[in-house]
């Protein structure tokens, strides 16, 4: 019992995680071969710019559900509502401050867009807060329960939003600055567009740093990977999830004020509807992985414009055959993380 | 010399009655559930004779069309145990096989065979393909996968609109059995002329009664105990050999099964089907409450269920708007009591009974026994 010998691979490095670079081929690959079938580059560019800033809204949306279910096992149906509440909360601030957007000027529009984006973060956590507690945390381990309450906490939390906002769809206009688009010789993208890939980047960026380069990051993967270990090792990783799960349904709302003016209109079954995507996405992606959150997010939405435009009608299912050729490939996603 | 022992007799099962080979021994094991179904049975097979007017019998109708489709859910949620959202989109299929059918081949009875059908076979390769795709990897795959198709199947039904009739739907005549004006006796029935609206009326009666009382029996066969078995311990019900994925993907393809012809039942008495009525995904919520509030697993919850529910659909919003009336002047409140959002309150109900009462009316009466 106590002679533990001490493996040799103390002095050599650890293996290095491989990366796994064919998923990650399949964007620019798909672009690609869109390329000839289009024939137009002009067209091809804007088609592309405007499946990748649908693609960033997308994964703004789903990369706070594939993070929880990574952690926890939690599958949150009721997260589309974060979305729509994030889109509602818009509303408190273009009250007062409407004059900000019809302003001819770059700063207050974007000043406008911040605090939207602030209050409809700050609204979604809270509310997201409330909902682990009440809804979710009763019904940790039983993923029949979770998909039947959190279906409920939708249904409860949708009726109210129409309770207070009303039911009727209320118009919204972007700002002055973000409306019409930039022309480069045959060229078209929408300035708001161009906004959505700037704002989806810099989450993503953002994300990658603080998953990969900080600690909290590396307690996140760990849980993600084996949170029994993690527990054993003294962390307390029901605050972690905690807070995961309010990260989370704060950028569902940030996704939701982007989805908003990109539809300009607000429905309380907004969220709902956009759900489809990030449910193909996050099982396309794998369950749990960000990277393939996001893979998954541009590839769904490239792909249903490039079909939109060669073949309308194929457009609608889509997204369905991506799905169901990924899973051919691989039946637990691009990236599988949690294994579960 | 070696005694042999008598030859026992055959073992003769003990007779059951026909009352429990038609609920497959499995009755509703508490009195004042006993009393309730037999009350809702009652009233839903008298109803031509109870009430005048179109306005209560379409509700029965539309009760026993949602008791044969809670019912069917149920075996997929209740004794399956997996989430499907798809449940509409199986729904729809029976609606709009009937309807197409009706439309193209002419209101005949060969038409409504047809349709039903090809519906039906519709319905089983798609639910097969779907299990096939989603149930190998996880059982939560098939929740998120169901809900995708289903949106897909919706979407698709009103963009064809050269075959479904687009967002407009179809309408189309019935068999001249079922038309208002037929009449089956020249002499009216206890003051009641039976005229074809009353036999599409016991169409559609006796039609959810077999298919519910075929589920039960499908629920209470070595099958059905299997399901549960996955239902409780899916890795131990595979270790005692039992193939999870193919019994589920049958669970899953019987009650698409169950839910297209409910959905034939409804086509037939709305003399209509549209993506409003049978596939919208609201309509797949008002299960999921349905089947939870009533009682997963249990059967008997799709009838009670079914039956609140409608009921509610009709007489709560009436309550409702009394309450929000008497409330008026006083902020927020008189618009959560508006009788638009009595789904809130039905909401509320639904997330207690998951926590509270697992196994929903029907379980807390048996409980209380």
């Amino acid at each position: 019992m106590t002679d533990v010998t001490t493996s040799a691979s103390d002095t050599t490095e650890l293996p290095r995680n491989r990366t796994d670079w064919l998923p990650l081929l399949l964007v620019p690959a798909l672009a690609l071969v869109a390329l000839p079938f289009i024939g137009n580059p002009s067209s091809w560019v804007t088609l592309t710019v405007a499946g990748l800033a649908m693609g960033m809204m997308i994964f703004l949306m789903a990369s706070g559900l594939t993070l929880v279910f990574g952690l926890m096992d939690i599958i949150n149906f009721g997260h589309g509502v974060f979305i729509s509440l994030g889109a509602y909360a818009t509303l408190i601030v273009l009250g007062p401050l409407a004059a900000w957007g019809e302003a001819d000027s770059l700063g207050l529009n974007l000043a406008l867009m911040g605090l939207c984006i602030v209050v409809a973060m700050a609204l979604t956590a809270v509310v997201g807060a409330v909902f682990e507690r009440v809804i979710v945390r009763p019904v940790y381990g039983n993923h029949l329960k979770q998909i039947l309450v959190t279906m409920g906490g939708l249904i409860v939390t949708e009726q109210a939003i129409h309770a207070i906002w009303g039911a009727s769809p209320i118009p919204i206009a972007l700002p002055e600055s973000l409306r019409g688009a930039y022309v480069l010789g045959d060229i078209v993208m929408e300035r708001y567009r161009v906004f959505a890939v700037v704002i989806g980047l810099a989450v993503f960026g953002g994300m990658e740093l603080l998953l990969n380069r900080t600690r909290i990051g590396l307690l996140i993967r760990a849980g993600v990977e084996n949170p029994e270990m993690v527990e054993a090792l003294g962390y307390r990783i029901r605050r972690l999830f905690v807070s995961v799960f309010v990260a989370g349904s704060a950028l569902a709302g940030l996704g939701g004020v982007m989805w908003a003016f990109y539809r300009q209109t607000l429905t309380a079954g907004m969220g709902m509807e956009v759900m489809v995507l990030v449910f193909i996405v996050i099982i396309i992606g794998g369950l749990g992985s960000v990277g393939g959150c996001f893979v998954g997010s541009l590839l769904v939405a490239l792909v249903a414009n490039y079909v939109g435009f060669l073949a309308p009608k194929l457009a609608l299912i889509s997204n369905i055959l991506v799905m169901a050729l990924v899973l051919v490939w691989r039946p637990q996603g691009l990236f599988p993380v949690a294994r579960r | 010399m070696i005694a042999f022992p008598a030859p026992t007799p055959f073992e003769v099962a003990p007779r059951r009655s026909v009352i429990a080979r038609l609920l497959s021994s499995d009755p509703p094991r508490s009195r004042a559930l006993s009393i309730i179904l037999i009350g809702i049975v009652a009233v839903l097979a008298a109803t031509p004779f109870l009430f005048s007017g179109s306005q209560p019998l379409s509700t029965a109708a539309k009760i026993c069309v949602f008791i044969a489709l809670v019912a069917s859910y149920d075996l997929l949620l209740g004794y399956t145990g997996i989430v499907s959202f798809a449940h509409t989109m199986f729904f729809g299929i029976g609606g709009y096989g009937v309807a197409i059918a009706l439309e193209r081949l002419g209101p005949t009875w060969t038409s409504v065979a047809i349709g039903v059908a090809a519906a039906l076979m519709l319905s089983a390769v798609l639910a097969v393909a779907i299990g096939l795709l989603s149930l190998r990897v996880r059982a939560i795959f098939f929740s998120m996968i169901t809900l995708a198709v289903a949106s897909a199947a919706a979407v698709l039904a009103s963009q064809m609109s050269t075959v479904t009739g687009g967002e407009d739907g179809l309408s189309f005549q019935l068999p001249p059995q079922l038309r208002p004006a037929f009449r089956l006796l020249s002499e009216p029935v206890f003051g009641l002329t039976i005229n074809g609206r009353i036999l599409a009326y016991y169409l559609v009666f006796f039609a959810a009664l077999a298919v519910f009382l075929v589920l039960l029996r499908i629920v209470n066969s070595p099958f059905g105990r299997v399901l549960q078995a996955i239902r409780e311990n899916e890795f131990r019900a595979e270790a005692l050999g039992y193939r999870v994925v193919a019994f589920r993907t049958a669970a899953s393809v019987i009650s698409a099964l169950a839910a297209t012809l409910a959905g034939a039942m409804l086509a037939l008495w709305l003399r209509y089907n549209g993506p409003d009525t049978t596939l919208s995904f609201s309509i797949m919520i008002d299960i999921l409450l349905m089947v939870v509030i009533g009682g997963m697993g249990t059967m008997y919850g799709a009838v009670i269920g079914a039956a609140l529910f409608v009921l509610a659909q009709s007489y709560l919003q009436v309550l409702m708007g009394a309450a929000s009336a008497s409330l008026s002047g006083i902020p927020l409140l008189p618009d959560l009591v508006h009788p638009d959002r009595w789904l809130l309150w039905l909401g509320a109900l639904f997330i207690v009974s998951v926590y509270a009462f697992p196994g929903g009316i029907v379980g807390h009466l048996r409980k209380e026994r």
